[in-house]
């Protein structure tokens, strides 16, 4: 019944897809917290920089920018990420640096929703013992902030698991590439549609019913 | 006008830690502090009173400016308020803080609270801090509560620990903020025999508070204030029992006959 498979890296495909998902996901958890600390910096430069960085990349198509990641940063500007002969190397790269951009903005819009929870008696205590700014941030609010948007966190999480199909665009070789590849050569179209959604299901079921576990567990009691 | 201010002339001495020189702010059209000039001096106790809304609880939070000034001079200890920064943060290690919604850090435990300003602040190593920690807890009577959040904890309790917070910074002043406005009738004492005992102690203090039993029998000096002006300023029996201004008079006669 499943002798279409036959032939084909299913599992190294899925698992091209979770190394991309988690190397992104890390990525633009770092950067969207850094993002998310300049959007409520006291410094307006900072300011204006987070909240600019944000309107303008959540609202370019993703598509775009994983296609220009190879056909702008690494062909015109020479950005090869390292790898400058081998493609799939530079591929995944390039596609990894362009989730994180992408994915980074929504992280941080995440965690600024969360940092509007946190009562401003927190930070005020904190400034009144004489923390600075870092450290109130760092200490104090984001630990509360994170906590608190831990679910809107793993929406983000599981729509980046499915955009990571679009590294298919720049010929990186995870599962929407085989997908396509597979619906080319086989007659059984529906099932190879059916694994693939099956698969993608495989990965984010557990990461949403994980991190809901954990956001209740973790929820800050006032 | 002549009764505003008994300091208004007094030259500085370097027994003044805190002081206040025709300080002005503005929320919007409100003018909520107006030529405010106060001295406190070491070891001093000053309890400031009034009506809502006539700045008091502003007043407090200028001290350690977390609520910044439109014009006038605040220095503590001989030092002008720094505006922000490195020198601000280090300024309010030294002036102790208390609120009346207590803002115990909720995702630490109580005691990690009172660890946290001396690791972070004062560097201290993390074996002295906690000694030290347990030892304040131990003063306000909560040591049992160390192990527990915040949330776990009665009103009374969560202010006392944040007494001790304060206090583990070993602050020059404590700034209390109507602290025991947020409490339950049956806890407002536990908090406020904690305090008395810091007014004991030779704690300089500045407290903003309801509570006229605790101005009579702790304070040095009332401050009373309305519309964001300083009325009347003088020992607590003579302010209570002879009160010159007639704002004084209508707001004492408001709160202590019934």
């Amino acid at each position: 019944m499943f002798d279409f498979l036959e032939g084909y890296d299913v599992l190294g495909a899925f698992w091209m897809t979770v190394k991309l998902t988690a190397l992104s996901a890390v990525g633009s958890l770092v950067w969207g917290t850094l993002l998310a600390g300049m959007r409520v910096s006291p410094v307006p430069l900072m300011r204006g920089f987070g909240t600019a960085y944000v309107n303008i990349v959540r609202n370019i198509p993703l598509t775009v920018i994983i296609v220009f990641t190879s056909l702008g940063l690494a062909d015109i500007f020479g950005m090869t990420m390292g790898a400058p002969d081998d493609f799939k190397v530079q591929g995944f790269r390039l596609a990894v640096f362009g989730f994180i951009a992408y994915t980074a903005a929504f992280v941080c819009e995440a965690i600024r929703s969360g940092i509007n929870t946190v009562p401003v008696g927190q930070a005020e205590a904190a400034r009144a013992i004489g923390l600075n700014f870092n450290q109130v941030l760092r200490l104090i609010v984001l630990p509360q902030a994170f906590r608190s948007v831990i679910g809107p966190l793993a929406n983000v999480l599981i729509a980046l698991t499915k955009n990571t199909t679009v590294a298919a665009a720049i010929g990186v070789a995870e599962a929407a590439t085989l997908m396509k590849t597979m619906i080319e050569n086989e007659a059984q179209t529906l099932a190879i549609g059916a694994v693939f959604a099956l698969g993608f299901v495989v990965l984010t079921l557990p990461t949403g019913l994980v991190l809901g576990w954990l956001s209740k567990r973790l929820a800050v009691k006032r | 006008m002549t009764e505003v201010s008994v300091t208004k002339d007094a030259v500085p001495t370097a027994d003044d830690l805190v002081v206040l020189k025709n300080v002005n702010k503005h929320f919007g059209a409100l003018h909520v502090l107006q030529d405010i000039d106060l001295t406190i001096t070491r070891g001093e106790v000053v309890v400031v009173i009034g009506p809502s809304g006539s700045g008091k609880s502003t007043l407090c939070r200028t001290i350690n400016r977390l609520e910044t000034i439109d014009s006038g001079e605040i220095s503590i200890d001989g030092k002008p308020l720094p505006h922000e920064g490195k020198e601000l943060a280090r300024l309010r290690a030294d002036v102790g803080m208390v609120f009346q919604s207590f803002n115990l850090f909720a995702h630490k435990t109580v005691l990690e609270n009172v660890m946290l300003g001396q690791l972070k602040v004062r560097r201290t190593d993390k074996k002295a801090a906690e000694e030290k920690a347990r030892g304040l807890l131990d003063r306000v009577g909560v040591a049992s509560q160390a192990d527990k959040y915040p949330a776990q904890l009665s009103g009374g309790q969560q202010q006392r620990v944040a007494i001790a917070r304060a206090l583990a910074m070993d602050p020059k002043v404590m700034l209390f903020d109507e602290p025991t406005s947020a409490l339950d009738p049956e806890m407002i004492n536990e908090v406020l025999e904690v305090m008395q005992q810091l007014a004991r102690d030779g704690m300089t203090m500045i407290v903003v508070t309801h509570e006229m039993g605790f101005a009579r029998s702790a304070a040095n000096r009332v401050v009373f204030m309305a519309d964001g002006r300083i009325v009347e300023e003088a020992v607590p029996d003579q302010f209570f029992s002879n009160p010159r201004s007639d704002r004084a008079k209508d707001f004492l006669s408001k709160i202590l006959h019934h």
